[in-house]
């Protein structure tokens, strides 16, 4: 199935990228063919078949519930684009 | 001294041949000289290497450290390093200085190994040829005018240069082996889990993998017995005690049983490649082996499986950069939406892009079951196809890839061509196994590899074999002209 320019714009918005009009319809004629690739899958017979996640079987480990990990908030604010008295700022949301 | 191996360094440290810090500094010259033809490095950090190289021989003259102590290595930049860049190939990431370091990083750092900087990589690890690098692709030491393989294309680069003697790489879907082959150097993709990812950065999760690159299988199994092991931080890490690789190498191979795959080696196989391949099965039915036809016949949906699998994972894993509290973040945004697109339109580059939208897209509402269910299924599917070969075989041998290193510039344009790069690795990390790739002969002057592939947690068989190929062949000895 071919994707239209208005298509990949659509994908675009729900991956939160920009991406330049210009370059659009370069982007849907790609994905298409990507998607036309992978719908190759179609002829695969998977009635009944679980699905796999992972590869390997295992359950997740749990580990007692404590506090593990340290107060580091001026190191990793230290490579955050713009912070302020602590905070991280980004464009007004709430007038 | 770049021409001695992993194993032979560690010895000339100890028996007073040169120190650690001359070594270190060799390596920074011939980096210095020669990588400007390569583009290998992202990041030198040559004050730092003779800091960690003098300690190196400090605790070498108080009698301790173990092998890797004082061997110089590159490590892929994808891994990250306490105050140095870690960019991951990304304008997204080419300010960010980690904060804290990789359980690779740590482990090497502990057993003493020296790192010379942060090699070159397609971004975020997407690519098979490292073309889609924001620092510019990586040129193929045998040939300039070729690709690397990728995306781990930096590391095996630098090895087949003499740039450094071990490097790290990771593998989602061919990104260790097929550099590796394409470089003529050794590489091992260890069974999923059985290296840490904590602070290795996240492609596709239930894929990625770091592994060893070195020019030879023994020197593999050096920097992989000091890499692997549980670690608590990563939800997946395999709670299993690792195997003592070295000791393994030297076993004999009589009546081991090699699966050659019918599917590896139908229509698109290079036909010189093929002899390849049967000249190596060749050598290692002359030390004992016995080969078996096998099938996998689910193989060739493995490209297409992992298109939806692998993008779907990276769109989840990549939201993560929102140009909010660090990496990349756009000039002026006007509000927060601008903010995000911006800063990730302008952060990532088109191949990253591609997967991300591909992702959003198979996991959508509406087509989620078409797409990544069917993956999931089909992904099952490969999965009991080599289960069922290893009932009667104890490893699969074939290609590590369809043909030598290609040019630069020949696959870029073409996204589903350059994919298809890949197609003799993929499956491997779909069911997670263990995949090593060993130089085995050349074409034209280019280097090609074959791919070994084991069951679940038999790296040290994988590393027995490849060694004791090693022993009786020399193709991982061939240095390229202009890099003796």
């Amino acid at each position: 199935m071919g994707l239209k320019p208005s298509d990949v714009e659509g994908i675009a918005h729900l991956a939160r990228l920009r991406i330049a009009p210009e370059d659009v319809p370069r982007y849907a004629q790609d994905l298409s063919s990507i998607l036309a690739f992978v719908e190759r899958l179609e002829a695969a017979d998977t009635e009944g078949v679980t699905p796999l996640a992972h590869p390997l079987d295992m359950a997740q480990r749990l580990r007692p519930d404590e506090v593990t990990e340290t107060d580091q908030r001026e190191r990793f604010q230290a490579i955050a684009p713009r912070v302020e008295q602590g905070l991280y700022l980004v464009p007004k949301v709430i007038e | 001294m770049h021409d001695l191996s992993a194993a032979e360094l560690a010895a000339g440290l100890r028996k007073g041949d040169f120190t650690s810090q001359e070594l270190t500094r060799h390596f920074l010259d011939r980096i210095g000289r020669l990588d400007e033809r390569l583009n290998s490095f992202i990041t030198v950090t040559a004050d730092q290497a003779l800091a960690e190289a003098a300690a190196a021989d400090r605790r070498l003259a108080a009698g301790e450290g173990g092998p890797l102590t004082g061997i110089p290595y590159a490590h892929k930049d994808i891994f990250c390093t306490d105050g140095v860049r870690t960019s991951c190939g990304s304008r997204m990431l080419d300010d960010f200085i980690a904060p804290y370091d990789a359980t690779v990083t740590e482990r090497l750092r502990a057993a003493g190994a020296v790192m010379l900087g942060k090699t070159n990589m397609d971004e975020f690890a997407m690519g098979s040829s490292n073309e889609t690098s924001y620092y510019g692709p990586v040129r193929n030491p045998w040939d300039t005018d070729r690709v690397p393989g990728g995306s781990s294309g930096g590391s095996a680069a630098a090895v087949a240069a003499g740039l450094a003697p071990l490097a790290t790489g990771t593998d989602t879907g061919g990104s260790i082996r097929q550099p590796a082959a394409l470089c003529g150097i050794t590489g091992i993709k260890p069974t999923y889990g059985r290296v840490s990812r904590w602070g290795m950065i996240a492609f596709a999760s239930s894929l990625d993998q770091g592994g060893a690159m070195a020019r030879s299988a023994e020197d593999c199994a050096l920097l992989l017995q000091a890499m692997a092991g549980f670690d608590p931080r990563d939800s997946t890490s395999a709670e299993r005690p690792v195997d003592d690789y070295l000791a393994a190498l030297a076993r004999p191979l009589e009546g081991l049983r090699v699966g050659l795959p019918r599917e590896y080696f139908g229509e698109g196989l290079d036909p010189r490649m093929a002899g390849v391949v049967e000249a190596a099965v060749g050598v290692l039915e002359g030390l004992g082996a016995q080969r078996v036809e096998i099938s996998l016949p689910n193989m060739e949906l493995s490209v297409p499986t992992y298109y939806i699998v692998a993008p779907a994972e990276c769109s989840s894993n990549l939201s993560r950069y929102d140009g909010v509290r660090f990496g990349y973040r756009c000039q002026d945004p006007v509000d927060l939406e601008d903010l995000y697109k911006r800063s990730r339109g302008e952060g990532f580059g088109a191949e990253v892009k591609r997967r991300i939208m591909i992702g959003t897209y198979a996991l959508s509402a509406g087509y989620y079951d078409a797409y990544y269910l069917k993956a999931q299924q089909v992904r099952q599917l490969i999965v009991e196809d080599f289960r069922r070969a290893f009932e009667s075989v104890d490893l699969v041998l074939g290609p590590t890839s369809p043909t030598p290193a290609f040019r630069l510039g020949e696959k870029v344009d073409d996204p589903v061509t350059m994919y298809l790069s890949d197609i003799y690795t993929i499956g491997v990390n779909l069911a997670g196994l263990p995949g090593m790739s060993v130089p085995a002969g050349f074409i034209d002057g280019l280097p090609a590899g074959v791919q070994l592939i084991g069951n679940y947690f038999d790296e040290a068989r994988l590393l027995n074999v490849a060694h004791r190929y090693q022993q009786a062949t020399d193709w991982h000895r061939r240095t390229p002209e202009g890099f003796a």
